[in-house]
C-alpha cells in the first residue's frame, strides 16, 4: 500500500478556541448510529453550530472562512489545549477531516485522538502556549492567509511569522515518510508475531 | 532491575520495533461492541484481510441496545440494523459473540471480567474508551479508534509507543459515605482532565488494597477522564478470587501455574516511577461535578469555585460550564433541583452498585419530581439482581427497572434527557449533549448521591439523606 508522503500542509486556517474539547462535542453520539463513516463530516460540531431551535448558533464552524475550506477540503484547524478528549470515537477525527480539515495545530491533544488523526494522515501538532496564542491572533486577523504546517522542519509558519512546533517523533516519521497508516509495517511482522503468541501462555492457550 | 506492571506487560508483548521507533505490542485480549467496528469490519474487506486470531477477540452488544424493549425488531431500524452488522461480522469470521439472546450480553467493560476474560498481565484493547476498567485486574488496557480496530483483527498486534507510569497513592480508609467513586472524582480534580496525558496511572496505597475488585474497576474505568490512556491496580490474591472459577479462567491443573504467573507481573517493591503523587482517603469527601468536564467537581458540602479563584484558562472553561449548568460561582451545589437519576453504566452499573444503594433504599420514595431508571451494566448482573430480589426495592421506591445497556450515559438508545433536565448521574462523562439532549445538564456522583437525589429531588448529600 502506497501513501503519501505528508510533509507539509499548507492551507487556509480556522481558530476554534477552547480547551478540553471533548470528541462528543465535535461528533454528538447521535450520529455514530451508522455502520460507515460517511456522511460525518456535515455533522462536525453540530450542536455547537446549530441551537436546540434548530437555528444558526455563533460558531467559528459556520463562518465563510469554514465555508472556504470545507470547498477547498484543505484546512488547518487551531485548536486549544487537550483537543479531543474523551470517548475513543475515531467519528471525531474523521467527522472533521470529511469537513475539509487536513492538520491541526493546538497546545496538546488527546492522545486516542492525536493517534486516530494521524492514523489518517492528519498531523497534529503542538505550539507553545505563548506561541499558540500569537498564531491564533493571527490567523483570527488574517483570515486569508495560508498557514504552513511544516511537519518535517517542525514548523507553523503564516506570512512573516513561524513558531517553533512539535509532534511525537514516531508520528512524524509515519507522516514524511508515507508510512502514517501502520498496517502494511504490522502485517509484514506476522512470523514475530506468531514467536510472541506462542510465548504468551494465555494465547497459546496453556 | 525491578520495574512496574506496566514495563513487564510491555515487554512480554512486545513483538518487534518499527521503522518509526514504536512498538509492535501484542493484543492478547480484544474486546469489540457495534458502534465503533463496524467500519472496522469494513476496513477488512476492502483490504482483502482475515482475522488473524479469531479466538482472541470478544464482542457484545451495549451502546444502542434499548432497556425498555427487549423483542427484536427493535422498533429503532438503525439500532436493528447496527446489532445486525455485529452479528454477520462476528459470525463470517468466527468471532465469539456474547449476543442479547444469551444471557451474558451487556456493556463490554463488564462482560469480560464477567466471563473470566479480564486477567492480569495481559493487554486487552477495545473501541471504547473506558477499556482502563480491565487495569483494575493488572492489565494493561487501552481504548483505540475504529483504524486501530482493524489493526488488531488483521494482525492482533498495534504500533503504539510505551507510556510513562505514574503512581498515584491513596492511603487510610474511606469515612462512611464515600466510594470508590469519589476517589477517582477527587483525583481527577486535583491532577486535572489533562493531567495524565502521555501516563498510565498505577493505582497503589492501602485504600485500593482494601477496594474489591468492583470499586477498582469504577477507579480504573475513569482513567482517561484524568487523560490517562490507561490505569491499573497491581494483581492480588482478591484479583485471583474473582476471577477463580468464571467460564473463561484457567482450569484445575492450569489455575496454580495461572496465579504464580500474574503474581509475578505485579510492579517490583523499589521501581522506579515517572511521577508519584500521594493523597489521604480521610480527606475525600462525597464528590459531586458542577461543570462540563469530570474535572469541574467538588465536595458535597463545598461551594462551587468563585470565578476570580481560577486561571485565565480554567476560568474561560468555567465561564462556559456555568452557562450551560445554569449554576452560579461561589453557591453550593448541594440543594440544585434534579430532574432525571440514572443509576448505570460501566463505571457504577454493578451488582455491588446495585447492593450498596438497596440497602439504604427500602422503605423510600423517589421524589415525585424526579424520573428515576437503574439500568443494570449486564444481563448477568440483572439477573442476580433479581435473584436477590434487589429489582424489587428499586421498584417499590419509584425506580424503573430496565435491561442491560450503556443507557443514559451516552444516550446512544432511547434514553435521553430532554432540554435543559439536569440529570444526577453515576456515569463517567458531564459533558455538554452527552446524556442526548444538547442543553441537557449532568452531574456527576457515587450510586448513592444518586438515589439521594432521587428521594429529595435535588443534589443532596448522600450521608444526611440516608444517616450514614
Amino acid at each position: 500500500m502506497s501513501l503519501a508522503k505528508i510533509t507539509q500542509v499548507k492551507a487556509l486556517a480556522l481558530a476554534v478556541p477552547g480547551d478540553d474539547i471533548d470528541t462528543d462535542r465535535i461528533i454528538p453520539a447521535r450520529f455514530l448510529r451508522c455502520v460507515t463513516f460517511d456522511g460525518l463530516g456535515e455533522h462536525a460540531f453540530r450542536d455547537e453550530r446549530t441551537g436546540p431551535d434548530g437555528k444558526e448558533r455563533p460558531h467559528p464552524m459556520n463562518s465563510a472562512q469554514a465555508g472556504r475550506i470545507a470547498a477547498a477540503k484543505q484546512g488547518v484547524m487551531v485548536v486549544g489545549f487537550n483537543f479531543g478528549c474523551g470517548s475513543s470515537r475515531e467519528h471525531a477525527p474523521q467527522s472533521l477531516w470529511r469537513f475539509g480539515f487536513t492538520a491541526f495545530v493546538g497546545g496538546s491533544f488527546a492522545e486516542i485522538f492525536f493517534g486516530n488523526s494521524t492514523t489518517l494522515g492528519v498531523p497534529c501538532l503542538t505550539l507553545s502556549k505563548e506561541d499558540l496564542a500569537e498564531c491564533d491572533a493571527f490567523v483570527r486577523a488574517n483570515p486569508n492567509v495560508e498557514v504552513t504546517v511544516d511537519v518535517e522542519k517542525l514548523t507553523v509558519s503564516a506570512g512573516v511569522k513561524s513558531w517553533k512546533a512539535d509532534i511525537a517523533a514516531s508520528a512524524r516519521d509515519g507522516l514524511v515518510n508515507g508510512k502514517w497508516d501502520p498496517i502494511a509495517d504490522l502485517l509484514e511482522g506476522a512470523d514475530s508475531v506468531a514467536k510472541t503468541a506462542g510465548g504468551l501462555a494465555y494465547v497459546a492457550g496453556k | 532491575m525491578a520495574k512496574t506492571l506496566f514495563q513487564k506487560v510491555w515487554e512480554a508483548h512486545t513483538v518487534r520495533k518499527l521503522p518509526n521507533g514504536q512498538t509492535q505490542l501484542f493484543i492478547g485480549t480484544h474486546l469489540i461492541h457495534e458502534v465503533t467496528s463496524p467500519q472496522a469490519f469494513g476496513m477488512l474487506r476492502d483490504l482483502g484481510l482475515k482475522v488473524k486470531y479469531p479466538q482472541r477477540t470478544f464482542a457484545t452488544v451495549d451502546h444502542i441496545v434499548p432497556t425498555n424493549e427487549l423483542k427484536e425488531p427493535y422498533s429503532d431500524p438503525i439500532a436493528q440494523e447496527m446489532i445486525e452488522a455485529l452479528r454477520k461480522n462476528t459470525k463470517d469470521y468466527g468471532i465469539r459473540f456474547f449476543d442479547t439472546t444469551t444471557g451474558t450480553q451487556g456493556i463490554v467493560h463488564m462482560v469480560g471480567p464477567e466471563q473470566g476474560i479480564t486477567q492480569p498481565g495481559t493487554t486487552i484493547a477495545c473501541g471504547d474508551s473506558h477499556t482502563a476498567t480491565h487495569g483494575a485486574f493488572g492489565a494493561i488496557a487501552f481504548g483505540i479508534g475504529t483504524t486501530q480496530v482493524r489493526d488488531v483483527l488483521a494482525t492482533q498486534t498495534l504500533a503504539l509507543s510505551p507510556l510513562k507510569v505514574r503512581r498515584i497513592e491513596v492511603n487510610g480508609k474511606l469515612a462512611p459515605g464515600v466510594y470508590a467513586k469519589d476517589v477517582i472524582l477527587h483525583i481527577i480534580r486535583v491532577l486535572g482532565v489533562n493531567g495524565g496525558i502521555g501516563f498510565a496511572y498505577e493505582y497503589a496505597g492501602s485504600t485500593f488494597d482494601g477496594f474489591s475488585l468492583e470499586e477498582r474497576m469504577t477507579v480504573c474505568n475513569m482513567s482517561i477522564e484524568g487523560g490517562a490512556r490507561c490505569g491499573y491496580v497491581n494483581p492480588d490474591q482478591k484479583t485471583f478470587d474473582y476471577i477463580k472459577g468464571k467460564p473463561f479462567a484457567p482450569k484445575a491443573a492450569d489455575w496454580d501455574a495461572a496465579v504464580a504467573r500474574w503474581a509475578s507481573f505485579a510492579s517490583d517493591a523499589g521501581c522506579q516511577y515517572d511521577d508519584v503523587k500521594v493523597f489521604k482517603a480521610e480527606d475525600i469527601r462525597p464528590t459531586v461535578t458542577w461543570g462540563i468536564t469530570p474535572g469541574q467537581a467538588v465536595f458535597i458540602d463545598e461551594k462551587m469555585p468563585a470565578l476570580e479563584t481560577l486561571n485565565a484558562a480554567d476560568r474561560q472553561t468555567a465561564e462556559d460550564a456555568y452557562a450551560h449548568m445554569k449554576l452560579a460561582p461561589n453557591t453550593a451545589i448541594k440543594g440544585t433541583k434534579v430532574d432525571v437519576c440514572f443509576l448505570g453504566s460501566c463505571t457504577n452499573g454493578r451488582i455491588s452498585d446495585l447492593r450498596e444503594v438497596a440497602k439504604y433504599l427500602k422503605g423510600r420514595k423517589v421524589s415525585s419530581s424526579v424520573k428515576a431508571i437503574v439500568v443494570p451494566g449486564s444481563q448477568l448482573t440483572a439477573i442476580q439482581a433479581v435473584h436477590e430480589g434487589l429489582d424489587k426495592i428499586y421498584i417499590e421506591a419509584g425506580f424503573e427497572w430496565r435491561g442491560a445497556g450503556c443507557s443514559m450515559c451516552l444516550a446512544m438508545n432511547p434514553d435521553k434527557l430532554v432540554g435543559d433536565q439536569l440529570c444526577a448521574s453515576s456515569s463517567n462523562r458531564n459533558f455538554k449533549g452527552r446524556q442526548g439532549s444538547q442543553t441537557g445538564r449532568t452531574v456527576l456522583m457515587s450510586p448513592l448521591m444518586v438515589a439521594a437525589a432521587a428521594i429529595t429531588g435535588v443534589v443532596s448529600d448522600a450521608r444526611e439523606v440516608f444517616k450514614v
